[in-house]
Order: C-alpha cells, then structure tokens, then sequence
C-alpha cells in the first residue's frame, strides 16, 4: 500500500543526504510561493526568480525548522521576508489602497477589457482580477487565508502580527476586494446574483 | 455605519469559525430572526464561496528542476541552535548588567549627599549634588563612553524594528 510521505518525513530525508527529495517539498508548495510572490512582485519573471529564491533560502535553512509549525507556515514566512527584501532592493513600489496608481492600475484593466470579454471573464478569474487589484498585505492575507490552508494563529506567525490584529486585517481585506469587485466586476456580479 | 461595520465582523467570525460557541449560537438566533441579518450572512457567504474558488498562480514547467539545480551546488547550513550557545549570549548580558549597575553603585557611592541643604526639597537636593566627583577618573570616563555606545546601538535596533513595523503596515 502507497502512502504519501508527510513534509516532515520529507524533511528528515533531505537532512540524512538525500537531497533529490527536496523536489516533492518543491512540487507541494511551488504553487502557492509563487501566488504570493505574485502578490508582492507583479512581473512574472522576477516573480520566479523570488519563488526559487524562497526554495533556496529554505533548504539554506532547512536544518533550523524545528517543526514546531507546519512547513508551509515556516516556508511562507520565508517567503514574505524574501519579498520584502526583493522589493527593498529593487525599490520597487509597493501599491497601496491610498495610492492613486492603485486606481489607474484598476481603470485600466476595467477599461482594457470589452463588453464581450467581461462577459467571458469566469467568476475565477474575476475574483482573481479583483484580488490582483488589492495592495499586497490585502492581496497576501486573503491567499493565506483562502488557498494556503493556514489558520489565524499561522497568519499571524507567518507577518510577525497579532492574531487579532490579522483577523480585522482579513475582514477590512475581504471588505475592500468586495468593493474592488462591486466597482470593476458589477456586471458579473449582477449575473452571479 | 460602524453598525454595519460590526455587523459584518461578528458574521465573518461566525462564517470563519472563530466565534466563540455563545457568539456563534446568538448569530445563529439573529440570522433565523433578523431578515437584514439574514441578507448579509447570505451575501457574505457568497463572497466567501467565491474567494475559495481562486485558483493559484502556477510558475513555469522548469521551477522544480532550476530550484534543483541550484541547490545541488549548496549544502546545508548547521542549524543555527548548534553555533548559538546560548549560554554565551547570557554570560554577555549578564556581563553588561552587572557592568551598568556597578557603574551607577559607584557613582551613588561618590555622591556625596551632605553637600545639598536639607531644607530643600528633592529636586533642589539633586540639582545642587556635584557630578563631577563621578567624572573625575578616565576609567569611569571610558565605562560611560561604553555604556552610551551601548545605548545608541539598542536606540538603532528600535528605530530600525519601528521602520520595518511601518514599512510592513504601508
């Protein structure tokens, strides 16, 4: 009978020598590092080159992860402070919701798009457009929250924040991309209802 | 406003699971009862089935195979545990404690208390005692130049730590 290996049984492996099984750690978590990558790094292609970043760090560092957290906890801090760094470095801005550029970023995916193609826009995509449209701390915390299976008390050990604290973060979050959703997407949503 | 506004919180604790068993039971009476109640929760449910439908961003085919590639060069660092004794780092705090308050024994010791008036009150006594008897040696001279060091750097390490707080919360 095939059983999966867990991250941890993964992790001692890698830690006895058997470096080729980091790839499985790689596989599990690409997807969502990438996505918050995504998050903070807007082109695709340094988006990349953060995430590998991210694999890196972490195996770097591998020996230091106690597993008193999940590996994907431990990895997505790793991942916020590489972003962050990333961004220092290449100066690069971070939008915010009281940045006007926000809205003309905003204004010009609503206003590239035709009639025809909202309409062929799927409910996915509109929410993802609309969470792409968030500042990155909103963006980030809605992935964790949603897709990276990470629980309040794991959120707030991921930004070095208050579970408190995160827990208004993501209700001012999911208010915010539901006003993203009403300005940009009030066609879908028409339809959704 | 801040009605709506609460409004909302509570039912969000409540479709997240993070509401206390008493909360989740009263918003579970107003949710039945209340028909505006009702429409929220039925709105903010729909928000949070269609947040759950994202879908993730997917890196190019490569990612696995660069990432391996990569670390097939490296190796893995020694857990930071087993350099990091930490009853050095204690030993040194405890070195820099000792230091400050034998400092400020010795100072106290100098002080010499009969010079001020003891009509006066305490603010009159401290202003009139004479500090200089504490400044006159240049070992105590260098044990002050040591201890303001020493406050500048934990001044910078709070100043960079309130930055970093703030750069985060941009």
């Amino acid at each position: 009978m095939h059983t999966e290996l867990t991250d941890s049984d993964i992790i001692s492996s890698v830690l006895q020598g058997n470096q080729n099984d980091y790839a499985e750690l790689v596989q599990r978590n690409q997807n969502f590092v990438f996505t918050i990558v995504l998050r903070y790094v807007k082109d695709r292609e340094d988006a990349e080159e953060v995430s590998q970043d991210v694999f890196i760090k972490a195996y770097r560092s591998l020996a230091d992860f106690k597993g008193n957290s999940k590996f994907s906890t431990w990895l997505y801090t790793i991942c916020t402070t590489t972003c962050i760094t990333f961004l220092r470095k290449k100066k690069l801005e971070i939008h915010s919701l009281d940045n006007e550029k926000v809205f003309a970023v905003a204004d010009n995916v609503d206003g590239g798009l035709s009639a025809n193609q909202i309409e062929q826009k799927s409910k996915v995509n509109m929410v993802n457009e609309a969470i792409r449209l968030l500042s990155p701390d909103d963006a980030q915390i809605i992935t964790l929250f949603y897709k990276g299976e990470q629980t309040l008390d794991e959120i707030a050990q991921i930004l070095g924040k208050e579970p408190n604290a995160v827990k208004v973060q993501l209700h001012r979050a999911r208010t915010r991309l539901k006003e993203k959703m009403q300005k940009h997407f009030a066609a879908e949503i028409k339809d959704i209802h | 406003m801040d009605n709506l506004i609460e409004t909302e919180a509570r039912l969000w604790d409540y479709i997240d699971g993070t509401a206390n068993s008493e909360e989740a039971s009263v918003i579970k009476r107003l949710i039945a009862e209340n028909a505006e109640w009702r429409a929220k929760y039925h709105e903010l449910l729909e928000m949070h089935s269609l947040i759950a439908t994202t879908e993730l961003d997917e890196p190019s085919m490569r990612f696995t195979k660069n990432v391996m590639e990569e670390i097939a060069r490296l190796h893995i660092a020694p857990a930071a545990k087993n350099y990091i004794n930490n009853k050095v780092i204690w030993g040194i705090g405890i070195f820099f404690v000792t230091l400050i308050i034998g400092f400020l024994g010795y100072g106290f010791s100098q002080i010499d208390w009969s010079a001020a008036n003891p009509n006066n009150n305490l603010i009159d006594k401290v202003t009139s005692v004479d500090y200089g008897i504490m400044f006159n040696d240049n070992f105590v001279n260098g044990f002050m130049m040591l201890n303001v060091l020493l406050g500048l750097m934990l001044l910078d390490r709070y100043l960079s730590n309130k930055r970093k707080q703030f750069q985060q919360e941009a």
